[in-house]
Parts: C-alpha cells; structure tokens; sequence
C-alpha cells in the first residue's frame, strides 16, 4: 500500500498527494507525529484534509496515510461519567499518558479495554433479533442499566450468549443468518456524520422538566425537542446549560462544551460528582457525559465534537432512555466551520460563512426528536443550543439558522442580566411551540385550571410593558388604580416567581408543583387586590400589605412545606380581597 | 537546515514574503530574512507547500527587494529562552533585551505557542484576590487563575487601574503578592515609562517582567509578544511554582496588526475585517490563564483592551468577553463625574466570582450584598433615566429613594484613591450603611437573618425578630 505525502500545509488545512484510494470523509494519519484528519475535499490527485490537531511544525513530504475508515465513535459501557474532546478522546487517559498539557498525536481508546462488566442477557439463545434489538444488559452505573444491542444492518438468530464478565472487546455471542456470522460484542462503532435509524419520529408529548421557573412554567421544551438559547456575553447561557444539565429529568445527559472556556469544563468536572441527582440520590455524574473542546483546542475537532456528541446521545436513545444533550455554543461550531470554509478558498455566504451553513444548522437539529426505536421501544434526544450572537445582535446568520431549525427560543437579554435578574430569559420575546402540545400534561399533572394561570400570567407581563411605555410619558401618579395593581403584580411575577438563583441551596431547583403553587397564589393575589380595589381600597394601601412579604419568601421554602406554608397564604390572600376600607 | 539561503524571492507586500523553490518549511517555522546591507530581519512561515512558502516578516519589508533579500529556515518553530534571570528585566516583542542587559542564556527553550491546558487537569480557580477596590473585590470578585479584562476607551484611566490592581492585589491568608509579567503591545513611550516607574516605586520590578513593543515599533511583533509573556508566565507559575499576574495592554492593537496580516493575505474577512478566525486566536492567548491541579503556580490574567467608539458590541471586546470570565468596563460618564475608578459596575461581570466568596473565604452576606448593589443601583439609573423625560416631580418617594442611593453609590462606594487598599470587610460595611437609605421591605436580595446581623436601619433588629 502507498503512503501519500504532504504537499502543502496552511493551518488546519493540509493537502496531500498520492493516497491510496481516497474517499471522501476518510480518516488520515497526517505527518510524522501521526495527527489525525478526515478528507474533506478531492480534486485530482489532491486531497483536501482537516487536520483535528495543531499543525505547527509540520512539512511538506511527510507521509500521509488513509485509515479507509470513517470518523466514528466507539459506543458501549463506560461512556457515562467520561470526558472526551471532540473526537473521543479521553481526556482523563490522555493526561495519564501525556501530562497536564495536551500533546499531538495522543490516542487512547475512548472505552476501558480491561474492564469487565457484568453482561446478563436478556433474549434467549436461537431467538431471531434485528437491528438494534435489545439482547441484553450491563448496569454501567449506579443510575443506568446499559441494554446491549445488535448493531444496525445485523439479523439473524443469536446464539452463544450466557451470563459472565466480558470487556468491551470480548465476544459475547453471534449473530448466524444463513452463512454469514456476526460476532457481537458489548461495544460498536458508529460513523458521526450519519444519524443512527429510528422507525419513525412521534409527537413530543411530555415536557423536560428542568426544575427552572421560567422555562418550565413559561416556556417549556419537550422530551424530543429543541431548543435554541441565543445571547451576549455574560447574559447567562452557560449557567443556564449547566442548570439543565444538572436538573433536568432526563435519564442521559451529553453535555457538549465547544469552543468554550476550560475553566468552565473545570467547574463541571469539580461540582457534577458532588450534586446528588433528585430522584435517585446518585451523583449526577453517572447520567453524564462530557465532550471538552475548549476555545483553544483545535478547531476542525470542534467541528466535529457536536457530531460526536448527538452520536452518543443518539446511541442511548435507541436503548429506550430519554436525552438530553446541551451544546455551548454552536456559534463556535458554526465558526469553525467558517474557518475551514476560509481556508478552502469556498465562496462564502453571509458573513463569511459557509453557503451551506443553514443545511448544517437544520440537519444537526434534526436528529433530535421522540422517536419509535427500531426495537419497538420509544427514546428521545432533547437538543438545547446555546448561540453567541457577534454583539448579542441575533439578526446574524448562526441565529437566524438556529431559530428556524428549532422550536423554542428562549431570549437571553443582557439588560436583565446587567440588573442580575437571572435567569435573564426575556419574557416578551421568548416563545416555545410545545405548549400547545403539553396542555394535556400540565393539566393532568400541574393543575386542572394551568392553562387559565399562564395565560393571566403571561397577560400581566405583556400589560406591563405598555404600562410602562405611558409611565414614560406621564408619570406613575397618573395612572389609574388598576394599572397600578398591574404593575405591582407583574413585579412579584418577575421578582419573586421568574428570578431564580442557581447558587442557592433551595432556589436553584424548584418542583413543577411547586411552581404550580407558587404562580397560583401570586394570581390569586391579583385577583384579591381587585376586589378589593372594587370595594374601594386603593392601590398604596394594597402595596404594604404585609402578605408580599410572604410572596417573596416562597422560593426559598423548602419543597415539603411549600403546601402547607401556601394554604396558609391563601387564607390572607382571600381575606385582601373581602376587605371594605 | 544548514545554511541555506533563498534567493528565490517573488513577492514582497507589506508584511508577506513569498519565496519559491522551499520544498519542505514547517508550517510556524521561524525564517531569518537577511536584507542586501547584512541586516536581518526575523518572519514565520504561514502557509507550505512543495515549492512555494509564504513567510510573515516580523519586521518592516521596507528596502527587502527581490534581488538581494535571501531567507534562511531555522528548523524550528518560535521559542524563548526561560529562566529566572528574567525577573526584573525588560526585553522587546521579539523577546530581545531593551535594558542594555545581557541575553537570557538557559537550557530551557519553550516553544511560544504553547499547548492547551487538558481540560481534565485543570483545577477551578477558587481563591479570593483581595485588590482593595470595592466595585471588583465586593461585585466582580477576581479568584486566582482567572481571566478578567479590563474594558476601556481612549483616554480612560485603564492603566492606573491595572497598576492599582498590580500593588495592592494580595489573597488574605497571606501576604504572598503576585509576580507581575507585563506585555505592552503598540503602546506609547508614555504609558511604558508608567508602568515602569511604577513598578520601580513599590520595589514590584524585582518581581516582574517586562515585554515591550511601542507605537513606533513594527506591528508584526506585537502578534508575538502576548505570546512571549504568557511563556514566561507559564513556566514562573508551573516550573517556579509562582503566582503570575499577567496583564497585557492594548489587545486592541493586537487585533489590528492580526487584520494587518490578515488583509495582506487576501482572506475572506470576517465582521469589521478582522479575520474569521479571530475568536480561536484569542482563546490561544486568554485560555492560557489558570491553575493546573498538583501544580503550585497559578496565572492570573488582566487584558487591557480600549473599545473603539466606547462600543462593546465591537468585534474585540465582544470575542474577548465570549472567551474571558467575565470583563470590568469602564465607564466615560463616571470619568466626566470625576469618579475614579470609573467601574460601571452594570455590564461588568466576574463569572468565577461565586467560586471565591462566601463564609469561608469572604463574608456569608457577600453574594446578597452584591446582588442587592446590582439591583438597586440599576433601579437608581432607571429612575435617572426617567426624569428626563416625566422630571422629578413625578417621582413617587421609593423613586426618589433610589436615585439618592445610586449617587451615594458612586460617591462613595465605587469612588476611592488610587493609593485607598479598602478591606472586603470595609466594602461589605460600606454596602449596608448604603442601604440604610432604602426601604427595608424592598431588600429582597438579602436574607432576614443578615439584615439582622449587619443591617443598618434601625428597626432592623426588631422586625425581623
């Protein structure tokens, strides 16, 4: 077999001539040190490579060689708990090997070779399986039953399977159809520009509850769902992602930090094994999986590690699990991809970018979904994307794409931020798609009357706004009475209801009933200064009344006593609206 | 490499040289460029291929012809010579003495790049630096290993600001200063005496490095030097065990020698005409801040950079704020009041603030002191707003309240002397007596039991009871 040769070499970019057969989206070793690259381009005997590691130092005439495979990902026991960088590799193996900074050329295997796992099947020998059927289990963490599946394009009758310890590379049976004999292992591969099949996509129907007010009350996002988070600098996205990646109910969480701050990754690493997930009491840690390409690791395998990412998450949906997986931020891949784009001499589109930047943006999104598994069974990724727009301006093209890809916006605004109201979720400008489809379950779940709740809520904060606009105009003094009321209502909605710290003990996550009860007293408390102000009370007297002491202090009683410490309220709360002064 | 000049000299533009006939220069390497009268000039190789490099000059390309001009490889890339002799020298952006000193001879020779920090080693910056001014210990807490920039405009008193921060910051467990590596790229002879005399009046120099490039220097360096400071940086914090406070001034001017390059190779421009990769090549120079787990050094980074136009939505304070934890602005309206320093302490956020405050290393009431500052003095502006369009008569008295504290807050809280060291106690102190002009029932970032303990109105005690 010939080796190609370098001939020419511009940043990420490396030309090579003379492969062996090359085809397009190969893997190659690239110079001496053996830096790993995927073809992106053909022309003659050239091929276009983007190289996934720093290529200072490297010169033309040295060797190239093709893998003839494609840019895969290994899939098995052992992924949950790991940190990866773009292309999976694990970043706690490569430090072993090559200490605290990163070297080039460093591999490992993203699975632990030597390690058993405890194999227990779940099908009986000689029974027919197909793709993606579920012939046994691993408990992979304390959180997780790993279900062993056949690969994708196999079927036939299994046989040889029994229970014992295997490491991800043994033979743990075969799969005979006719002739042909598949062994079958606890891991496999997948190729990550291509999504894994499903049977069919199905209407989301349950929210990702995440535990944060505005977003599950306001604007929730679906199990399958999408969701874009679009914001300046310091506006809060991240600490958003990470809150949802800590709180959400999802079973698996992927979380993607590219192009991002290595301090960040730090934070993540340091707090996820130390928070106990709410339901099971286990380290949230089990149910995670990082992939770290920070702002100054190499851009092409930024590029990739949102792909490596949705691969995952798409293998444990096809186990039956729901997962959610958060991308910050996908205006870093899309800049990668404008920075490769650069480097090929392509024409660009808007801003520089790619033409084909908007089909990028649509397919990735669209591997989210609630999904009939080829297995029968029922999984779904929720995909939630951060987006940095240049300016926090989002009129630029990453924002655009995104929205339109997505079916949730939540519009961070840097005005909030800047008065520290967080989550700085604009309520006006934000929108989710789902809530039509999730009415039923929040009736059945949250409260018979939820839909007439939001909706007074989501009235008050929209008559806020124009209040406010007159208020500019003539003064507060010149309001009438019940415009007042408005004001002081949607006060207590922003202050005591939206806002919510992710650094408190008992604010950082608040229950859905919870939430329930809490917008229910702040509406009930709406509709008791109304009556009262009908029996002639006004509103400054209505201001002091002590009962919004208690408002305010709602989100940080604890969940058990929420119920009792509500009804109690509810009691003054009437007793405002009976009142003649 | 061998001697071996080129002669084969095609093209000459401002800052791009390309020599035909290399079969093999690594991509990085470092060339010497001689010029017909026996000067040299250093460059780097930017793009290779099998007979053609395009080499950057670092230097002017004023009287390099095609004739004469010959390039020689180095068979490296670039790299510095690292020792402690450094200390309380000056050298240029090329890394060559500029205090009449001798060469820094070692054996350790560090490639300037660098190599990114394992995420998995990296250890959280966690540890409070006390710099004595209240606006960034109380409200934008700067922790050890952090990033924090100081946004500015032309004219503002950034370079005190960082001088001041330079003196005084100190972690309170002990005295243990930092030693300071400063880069100063495209600055003037002016702002460079500055520093230097101010390192020299508090005795920091011995402590420090200095990596000048002026205004009348060749901008090409300046795209070096940031890199030549963290280097040095990098190996006094994790060979030398050092805590580093590297501060670099004005990455404006590092930005545009990038869209110099940039522009004279015809790429496709991004926003502005800075390069596309702009944002990846910054976090190559901010992402080298931090701590390494088991390491005991720590670098600490202050980047000073002026927002053309005061505009922040500017292609280089906003890629700098998508990659730094957090930023300090400055404001022109406080500098018009006589404030100093003049931290607008709205936009300006420290995002590892959390990390280094609290019962253990500040005061239980921090987070909820500084929250409230946040929110009233937001408020206070809002109402400053207002009046000029309803005017004050139309202010109801919780308004009238607010504007009243949010100018205390600028007189007094955020205004200090450039030689006032203010403890965080002092700071938090400050903050309650602020509040005491406020309702009480509106502090809804402070928890009951700290306005018991610290609150300054007098029914304080007894409501809460």
């Amino acid at each position: 077999m010939n080796d190609g040769r370098i001939y020419r070499v511009s940043g990420p970019v490396v030309i090579a001539i003379g492969l062996d057969n090359p085809s397009m989206y190969d893997v190659v070793k690239v110079g001496k040190l053996g830096l790993i690259g995927e073809i992106i381009k053909l022309d003659g005997d050239k091929a276009v490579i983007q190289v996934y590691e720093d290529t200072t130092g490297i010169r033309p005439g040295e060797s190239v060689v093709n893998t003839h495979s494609q840019l895969s990902v290994n899939l098995g026991p052992g992924l949950l708990g790991s940190i990866y960088d773009g292309i999976q590799r694990p970043l706690d193996k490569i430090q072993e090997q090559s200490g605290d900074f990163i070297e080039r050329g460093a591999t490992a295997p993203p699975l632990d070779q030597s390690k058993l796992w405890h194999f227990v099947p779940k099908v009986r020998n000689g029974s027919e399986v197909s793709s993606g059927s579920i012939i046994g289990e691993v408990a992979e963490t304390g959180l997780l039953s790993h279900k062993i599946m056949v690969p994708i394009g196999t079927e036939g009758k299994i046989t040889g399977l029994e229970e014992g310890d295997y490491t991800v590379e043994q033979k743990i049976g075969e799969v005979i159809r006719g002739e042909r004999k598949t062994e079958i292992k606890l891991s496999q591969r997948w190729n990550v520009r291509s999504h894994r099949p499903v049977l069919e996509k199905v209407a989301p129907h349950k929210p990702l509850i995440t535990g944060q007010r505005v977003i599950d009350s306001l604007f929730p996002v679906a199990k399958g769902g999408t969701a874009a988070v679009p914001g300046p600098f310091g506006s809060g996205k991240t600490v958003i992602q990470q809150q949802l990646a800590k709180w959400s109910d999802a079973d698996v969480i992927v979380y993607v930090g590219c192009g991002e701050r290595g301090n960040e990754m730090a934070d993540i690493l340091m707090s996820f094994p130390e928070l106990l997930d709410p339901k099971s009491g286990k380290p949230i840690m089990e149910r995670t999986i990082l992939i770290a390409n920070t702002s100054n690791m190499p851009v092409a395998a930024r590029e990739a590690s949102i792909y490596t990412g949705i691969t995952i998450a798409e293998y444990y949906r096809d186990m039956g699990y729901s997962v959610a997986l958060m991308s910050d931020s996908t205006s870093r891949w899309a800049e990668a991809l404008r920075e490769i784009s650069g480097r090929l001499e392509e024409m660009p589109g808007e801003e520089g970018y790619p033409a084909y930047l908007g089909r990028r943006i649509a397919e990735f999104y669209e591997r989210a979904g609630m999904c009939t598994l080829l297995n029968g069974g029922t999984g779904s990724i929720t995909v939630i994307g951060a987006v940095s727009p240049p300016g926090g301006d989002i009129s630029e093209p990453v924002s655009q794409n995104t929205l339109r890809a997505t079916r949730v916006f939540w519009a961070l605004d840097s005005a909030l931020a800047n008065a520290r109201h967080f989550p700085s979720i604009n309520w006006l400008n934000s929108y989710s798609l789902y809530t039509d489809d999730l009415k039923e379950w929040y009736r059945k779940n949250v409260a018979e009357d939820w839909e007439a709740i939001y909706k007074r809520c989501m009235s008050i904060l929209q008559k806020e706004a124009e209040i406010k606009d007159v208020v500019q105009l003539v003064g507060y003094d010149a309001l009438p009475e019940e415009d007042k009321i408005t004001l002081e209502i949607a006060q207590s909605i922003r202050e005591d209801f939206l806002q919510q710290s992710a650094f408190d003990e008992v604010d950082t996550y608040t229950t859905i009933k919870k939430q329930g009860l809490m917008l229910r007293s702040i509406i009930s408390l709406d509709n008791a200064y109304r009556s009262a102000l009908s029996h002639g009370a006004s509103a400054e007297e209505l201001r002091k009344n002590p009962v919004k002491q208690k408002i305010s202090r709602m989100k940080f009683v604890k969940e058990k006593e929420i119920e009792s410490y509500c009804s109690e309220m509810e009691g003054e709360i009437a007793s405002i609206g009976k009142k003649k002064t | 490499m061998g001697d071996i000049y080129y002669k084969t000299i095609k093209k000459i533009t401002s800052v791009l040289l390309f020599v035909e006939g290399i079969k093999d220069a690594a991509y990085g390497e470092i060339v010497e460029i001689k010029l017909g009268d026996g000067n040299t000039v250093r460059g780097q190789v930017l793009d290779s291929r099998e007979g053609l490099s395009i080499i950057q000059s670092f230097g002017d390309t004023r009287s390099m012809n095609l004739k004469e001009t010959s390039v020689k490889l180095s068979g490296s890339a670039a790299t510095l010579n690292v020792s402690t002799d450094m200390l309380g020298r000056v050298f240029d952006g090329l890394g060559r003495p500029r205090d009449n000193g001798p060469p820094i001879r070692s054996d350790e020779q560090l490639e300037i790049n660098g190599s990114a920090i394992n995420p998995y080693s990296r250890e959280e910056p966690s540890e409070f630096i006390q710099t004595g001014i209240s606006t960034i210990d109380c409200m934008n807490t700067l922790v050890r290993g952090q990033k924090l920039p100081i946004f500015s405009g032309a004219g503002l008193p950034h370079n005190k600001l960082a001088a001041q921060v330079a003196r005084q910051a100190k972690l309170r467990s002990n005295d243990e200063g930092f030693a300071v590596v400063f880069g100063g790229m495209g600055i003037n002879s002016e702002e460079a005496n500055f520093f230097k005399r101010e390192f020299e009046s508090t005795g920091a120099i011995d402590k420090s490095v200095m990596f000048l490039n002026l205004s009348s220097e060749p901008s090409m360096e300046r795209i070096i030097l940031p890199r030549l400071v963290l280097t040095t940086a990098e190996y006094l914090a994790y060979n030398q065990g050092m805590h580093v406070l590297a501060i670099l001034t004005d990455m404006t001017n590092y930005c545009e020698a990038l869209r110099e390059v940039s522009a004279a190779r015809e790429e496709v421009p991004g926003r502005r005409g800075f390069p596309g990769y702009m944002y990846t090549d910054l976090s190559t120079i901010y992402e080298r801040a931090g701590k390494i787990k088991g390491r005991k050094g720590s670098i600490t980074q202050m980047p000073i950079l002026t927002m053309p136009n005061d505009d922040i939505t500017h292609p280089i304070p906003d890629l700098t704020g998508y990659i730094t934890e957090g930023q300090i602005v400055l404001s022109r309206e406080l500098y018009r009041k006589g404030i100093y320093p003049n931290v607008n302490v709205l936009p300006s956020l420290s995002r590892l603030m959390n990390q280094g405050i609290g019962k253990k290393s500040t005061r239980e009431d921090h987070r909820n002191v500084a929250d409230q500052l946040y929110a009233a003095y937001a408020r206070g502006i809002d109402v400053g707003n207002l009046i000029e369009i309803v005017g004050e008569e139309a202010l109801t008295e919780s308004d009238k309240k607010y504007l009243k504290f949010s100018a205390e807050f600028e007189r007094r809280f955020v205004s200090q002397d450039y030689y006032e060291d203010r403890d965080i106690e002092k700071t938090l102190e400050l903050g309650w007596e602020l509040f005491g002009g406020l309702d009480m029932e509106e502090m809804k970032r402070l928890k009951p039991e700290q306005i018991k303990r610290y609150g300054k109105w007098k029914d304080a005690r007894r409501e809460t009871d």
